[in-house]
């Protein structure tokens, strides 16, 4: 295997991606991880100078709303699947110290 | 007259002639999962009560004239990957266990505008991530020809729902092939639009530049017929296309006479199974008979779209995939004390081992350092992938090919080695890089009794031919 | 000797801009309301729901760049900034990174300089780009835990990013002010530090005079008014310069600035890893601003503060240092325009613009982008005066009420009878009553006090409740005298 993932690569992307792996979760990731990545590795055989990268495959452009109000009050939409309510808003841990 | 075995078109055919009524083929449909979801499971969330009312409703319109569409009063299967106002909508996830969206997806209130009646749910690989819908959170789905064998994925549930009669028609999503595989391993008829042609609110993303909404249907003239009816321009998704060639049944039409059809070498060299390659080069020996022009030709980079797609998908699941955290809908750990605690704990516990490696796949191939050598380098060679179809495209009409190297795995066989996995989907994945259209239509069985498709893929726009094609092989054969 | 040191500070300004409408959905922007009752799947990151670009949000941001000089990025696209918070309800924040929309633009600011010795000099912007903003989080003490409201998630915002080329915080200050009144003037946004529509990043780093490479920078937020900005780069200087002279490193990081302790705090945790995994968001497709699009965008322009300064030294005979004021705030020179084009004369308009006005807002402690009377109340105010209807002291009366409540000064001076008596004849029964029952201010008038005739008009005035012109009063008194 070409690509060795380190338990710190690991640690990183688990935080970036906010997953918390078990340790045998966080050894088949590295596995399958440098595993994926040796075979992506394959795309550095093509030769793509000057070559555009491609977000989109057709070439549409300018696709606009119009800055008119469409949208009454929905807050109890909003609010029909949270976890935590009060006061008409979303319940989270607490953010500040 | 045995309801269950009628395809969609043929059932509101009879049901407009009074011969039957929505509510008659919505109960028979209901019975019928009633007595086979033990054995297949193909859904998450079936909706007895909510479907009877709605064909009453539907059948009273019937009645009054308000509803004459080909559709009207059809028993419809959604996959659940898109939302449903007031059902349950999971992504066969853990994490979206118990959301119920506000609104429906844009292609399902097209369905309910052509008067379908919603039976539930349909199983699939967690958030459209596998090929087999053994990944899903609620139990994996057996494939109808042989309940020893997968029904193919992420749309498993949705073609299994099909091939078991247990509706007369579904949607079903497509980002590398989930759609056309899953038809192919059930012996059903499954499409995939070109991207932009049906809109993708209210689906819920897994690679958003890849997805599309379309059709598993029992025969090729329910597939045009439902994608006619999903298709729509949607301000609501600024990928959604303004298209006018959208009467697709228009093309019903058994006359290949002068078609050209390229057969990609690439697509039948190493890893397919013999008896898929000869199955489907018989069918090509039946669309040649017809008049079709069918010539070999070297489709490049095919080894390359694999790699390509993984790196794009994951890139775009692990964004797309954030919003699930605990706070706003979903599965919440209840035992975090604080903020990153509680988003890891419920991501964790409600995401499944696949999800979880694309995501943390995703994240990598975006993060500082890698973006150019990984991400951008995949939107580089899926620029050379569409030139190469563009390429293609100026010399054939249509390109034939298998839809899946092998037929249904069996059960628990596919999991265990992802990259093994991958591979299955080495040729319906560069149809989702370049946009194209694509359609699945059964082309016999191997020696096990196990259905094998065959793969006509179109140019941009160009389902018409496809559905042509098709049409042509499915009345010939 | 102990070192010197320069200080070099770049800005990020966010600015909210006055559409109606959030940027990728049809919900309201207007600020207030309970919570959650501006937002819909769109902006509450809803599975399956999909953004849709607000054409005023790039109208705007190009009007912007224009202004400052900016190129314009005529294919630009938005990308998706990728970090974990309860604001950000898709936990990633649809954003520019590769094709902002302005780059390479450049504003001229006047700084008053330490010892009056004024000076002007050009602050590079490296790029705007468009972006949405996030939900409100509101701490909630009794359960100890935290509020999320998305009222604010997703309305539109411009990111201004200058480059490092301010030195003090009065050129901070004087580029803030620049950017205010330029957007103003586009009326792009009302720019109000305190309600957190206009808000500003700083970067800054110290380095020895002379030095040539830059020090590392630290980037401080929350700063929400000017005074706090200014003490927030004298802190952090400071702690710099102190952190070097102790032979330690500055670490390149974000700090919270607290106003109230006057010290700046790290913000960086071990979830925070800063790597925002930037990628083109593939729900939203490019933007192309074409020639003519660009071209009619430069074409309604308005005409901005200096071009406006110059045109009322040509056309208003009033002083520059009312020129000054009355431009310094787009509101005041739309209030002062209007009222001249209904023809109110300049002088008087500027007059109580500028003594008025000024007093009122400073007693109420507001900015003119506050002020709510009309220019039509002003002008017939002025016309009331003109025509003497009402005094000047019962005009300033009016114009109080007018301030507060924008009446129409004709109706309330008709209501609450405050016109001037001209009637000839009741007031010089007035004037009879007060010379007969004041005979000693009369007969120290008689014997050359000049003043005792002050007193009897004054006396007069009371009598007749104000409702007189002090004028005639007093020339009905010498006559009768």
């Amino acid at each position: 295997m070409a690509n060795v993932i380190s338990d710190e690569t690991i640690e990183y992307v688990g935080i970036l991606a906010k997953l918390e792996l078990s340790e045998e979760e966080k050894e088949a990731a590295k596995k399958d991880m440098g595993r994926m990545l040796d075979y992506i590795d394959k795309l550095s055989e093509l030769d793509t100078t000057g070559v555009e990268p491609m977000s989109h495959v057709f070439p549409v452009q300018n696709v606009f709303r119009e800055d008119v109000v469409t949208n009454g009050d929905e807050s109890e939409q909003t609010l029909a699947n949270a976890p935590g309510e009060k006061d008409n808003m979303f319940v989270v841990p607490k953010t500040f110290d | 007259m045995d309801i269950l075995s009628l395809t969609a078109v043929e059932l509101a055919k009879a049901i407009r002639e009074g011969k039957t009524t929505s509510v008659e083929a919505t109960q028979a449909v209901l019975d019928k999962i009633a007595a086979s979801e033990d054995t297949y499971h193909c859904y998450v969330t079936v909706e007895r009560e909510k479907a009877l009312q709605q064909a009453a409703e539907v059948q009273k319109k019937i009645e009054a004239g308000e509803l004459t569409g080909p559709l009207a009063g059809v028993p419809f299967a959604i996959k659940d990957n898109m939302c449903t106002e007031g059902t349950l909508t999971t992504c066969s996830s853990k994490i979206l266990e118990n959301f119920i969206p506000t609104f429906s997806a844009e292609a399902v209130l097209n369905l309910e505008k052509a008067g379908v009646v919603i039976l539930g749910k349909t199983n699939m690989d967690e958030f459209a991530m596998g090929s087999t819908t053994e990944t899903s959170y609620y139990g994996v789905t057996k494939n109808p020809r042989n309940p020893e064998h997968v029904p193919g994925g992420s749309s498993g549930g949705s073609a299994a729902a099909v091939a078991a009669q247990e509706c007369f028609a579904a949607l079903g999503s497509d980002t590398g092939g989930s759609i056309r595989q899953p038809a192919s391993y059930c012996g059903v008829v499954g499409m995939k639009p070109t991207y932009g042609t049906v809109s993708r609110y209210g689906l819920i993303a897994y690679g958003s530049s890849l997805d599309q909404i379309g059709p598993l249907t029992k025969d090729v003239t329910d597939c045009a017929t439902v994608l006619e009816a999903i298709t729509s321009h949607d301000p609501k998704d600024s990928t959604s296309m303004k298209r006018e060639d959208t009467d697709f049944t228009s093309a019903l039409v058994a006359d290949v006479k002068g078609m050209k059809i390229g057969i990609p070498r690439d697509y039948f060299g190493e890893g397919l199974d013999p008896e898929v390659r000869d199955a489907v080069l018989a069918a090509a020996e039946v669309l040649k008979a017809q008049g079709a022009e069918v010539e070999e030709f070297d489709l490049s980079l095919v080894d390359y779209a694999i790699p390509t797609y993984y790196t794009i998908a994951a890139a775009e699941a692990s964004s797309n995939l954030e919003r699930f955290d605990g706070v706003k809908y979903g599965y919440r750990a209840q035992d975090a004390e604080d903020l990153h605690t509680m988003y890891k704990r419920s991501r964790s516990q409600g995401f499944g081992p696949e999800v979880k490696r694309r995501i943390m796949l995703g994240s990598f191939v975006l993060s500082s350092g890698y973006y150019d050598a990984y991400y951008l380098k995949a939107l580089r060679v899926k620029a050379l992938i569409k030139k190469a179809f563009d390429e293609a495209f100026a010399k054939y009409d249509v390109i034939l090919g298998p839809v899946a190297p092998t037929t249904a795995p069996k059960l628990g066989s596919s999991l265990a080695d992802p990259i093994k996995m991958y591979l299955g989907d080495i040729y319906t994945i560069s149809i989702n890089l370049a946009g194209l259209p694509g359609i699945s239509v059964p082309c016999g069985t191997d020696s096990k009794g196990l259905p094998i498709g065959m793969q006509l893929i179109g140019d941009c726009f160009k389902e018409k031919t496809l559905i042509r094609a098709a049409y042509t092989y499915e009345q010939r054969r | 000797m102990a070192k010197q040191y320069e200080t070099v500070i770049g800005l990020e300004v966010h600015v909210e801009l006055a559409t109606k409408t959030k940027i990728f959905c049809g919900c309201s922007t207007a600020f207030g309301g309970r919570p959650n009752t501006h937002t819909c799947p769109v902006c509450t990151g809803m599975p399956g729901s999909l953004p849709v670009l607000n054409k005023q949000v790039v109208e705007y941001a190009v009007a912007v760049g224009l202004a400052t000089n900016c190129t314009i990025t005529q294919y630009c696209k938005f990308d998706r900034k990728n970090y974990f918070y309860p604001d950000n309800p898709q936990n990633y924040q649809i954003s520019q990174l590769y094709l902002p929309i302005c780059r390479n633009g450049s504003v001229e600011i006047e700084v008053a300089g330490e010892d009056g010795n004024a000076y002007t000099k050009p602050v590079r912007i490296h790029e705007i780009h468009m972006e949405e903003d996030a939900g409100k989080l509101v701490h909630d003490d009794w359960e100890d835990c935290t509020l999320v409201d998305y009222n604010r998630s997703g309305v539109p915002l411009i990111e201004i990013v200058s480059e490092p080329d301010m030195r003090s915080a009065e050129e901070v200050i004087a580029y803030l002010e620049k950017l205010r009144l330029l957007i103003q003037y586009l009326g792009a946004s009302d720019c109000k530090l305190q309600e957190g529509s206009m808000r500003a990043d700083v970067n800054l780093s110290v380095r020895e005079v002379g030095a040539e490479k830059f020090g590392t920078r630290t980037e401080m937020k929350n700063l929400n008014s000017f005074k706090a900005i200014a003490r927030a780069i004298q802190g952090e200087r400071e702690r710099q310069i102190d952190l070097l002279e102790a032979g330690k490193e500055v670490i390149q990081e974000t700090r919270r600035w607290d106003d109230n302790k006057e010290y700046s705090y790290a913000m960086r945790s071990k979830e925070d890893a800063q790597d925002y995994r930037y990628f083109p968001d593939p729900d939203l497709v490019p933007v192309y601003i074409s020639d003519e699009w660009l071209d009619s965008i430069r074409s309604r322009q308005p005409e901005f503060r200096t071009e406006k300064m110059k045109r009322y030294k040509e056309e208003y005979d009033i002083p520059e240092y009312d020129i000054d004021i009355i431009t310094g705030s787009k509101h005041l020179a739309d209030i002062f325009e209007a009222s001249v084009a209904l023809g109110s004369q300049p002088k008087k308009v500027s007059n109580w613009l500028m003594v008025e006005t000024m007093r009122l807002l400073k007693e109420k402690e507001m900015e003119p982008e506050d002020i709510r009377f009309s220019p039509e109340h002003l002008s017939r105010l002025i016309a009331l005066v003109d025509g003497k209807v009402i005094n000047s002291s019962v005009a300033k009366e009016v114009f109080q009420v007018m301030f507060e409540e924008d009446v129409d000064p004709e109706q309330y001076v008709e209501e609450k009878g405050l016109k001037t008596v001209n009637d000839e004849g009741a007031l010089r029964k007035v004037v009879e009553e007060v010379i007969a029952a004041n005979s000693q201010s009369v007969e120290d008038y008689h014997n050359g006090k000049e003043k005792a005739i002050g007193f009897l008009v004054g006396q007069t005035m009371k009598a007749m409740k104000g409702k007189a012109d002090p004028a005639s009063v007093n020339q009905m008194l010498k006559e009768l005298l």
